[in-house]
């Protein structure tokens, strides 16, 4: 059962300030992942403190990166349920933890970071496994300007 | 809110994607959730017997880790004479290779 809102949306806005689009419904699922082009970040987010509470500056950090995905998305999981079981759809392989990560280059998972890997983590270690997939997948200075980049 | 904790004043495991080992030869994977006068509870398990299985313990595991935990039960109550050692999922590999059957809990 989804928290409520004003519990939650502390939780978004730390993610959505860093310039990461929040897809809060399939439509909007769709319209950012079905062209699967480019490299895009899905970051899925969660109330689950000991993982989350991680994982969220883990993910600030990592886009202080020089090389980044184009695209920067997030769904909630427990929260927004059909944009989340939507944008799970686009990496099915992949069990659903929540948080978790999934780098996608066009429209193929190449990098996924589980739950298991975030638990007893800081966020500079998670960060650092976060920045070594962008250093391989995502060339500096490729991301795209308007909806779901930092700018 | 960065390192906003929900459920403080838990167990260290709790939350924590864990192996258990169990003296039956049985294995899970889930999230722990604690131990009580019960035994074990643990959340959304994955869980390989040595007699059905289609793969060996450590080919399973390996899946686990790339793929994720994929349910077979959303929640276990394992018997205490049942929990052998009991290891984190990130550092399974690792413990088991060091020191077989070694424990990072209970």
């Amino acid at each position: 059962m989804p928290y409520h809102e004003t519990m939650v949306k502390p939780m978004r806005d730390e993610v959505t300030r860093l310039g990461v689009r929040e897809l809060r419904s399939v439509a909007e699922v769709d319209a950012a992942l079905g062209p699967g082009e480019g490299t895009a970040l899905v970051f899925v987010n969660s109330v689950c403190g000991c993982a989350a509470g991680a994982a969220r500056p883990a993910l600030g950090l990592a886009l202080q990166h020089p090389n980044l995905p184009q695209h920067l998305y997030s769904v909630f999981a427990g929260q927004d349920l059909d944009a989340t079981a939507r944008a799970r759809s686009y990496f099915a392989e992949y069990q659903p933890s929540s948080p978790s990560l999934a780098l996608l280059q066009d429209g193929e998972v190449v990098h996924f970071i589980h739950r298991h890997m975030i638990e007893g983590r800081g966020p500079e270690a998670i960060a650092r496994d976060l920045m070594g997939a962008f250093d391989k997948y995502c060339a500096a200075g490729k991301r795209e300007q308007g909806a779901g980049s930092r700018e | 809110m960065p390192g906003h904790v929900f459920h403080p004043g838990h167990e260290e495991l709790h939350g924590v994607t864990v192996v258990i080992e169990g003296s039956s030869g049985r294995t899970w994977v889930g999230r722990y959730h604690e131990t009580n006068e019960r035994g074990v509870a643990v959340l959304d398990v994955a869980i390989h017997d040595p007699a059905t299985a289609a793969v060996p313990r450590a080919t399973w595991i390996e899946r686990i880790r790339k793929f994720g935990v994929r349910v077979d039960e959303p929640f276990v109550l394992l018997p205490a004479k049942e929990v052998g050692p009991i290891t984190r999922l990130s550092e399974w590999m690792e413990s088991s290779a060091k020191t077989p059957g070694a424990s990072s809990h209970g």
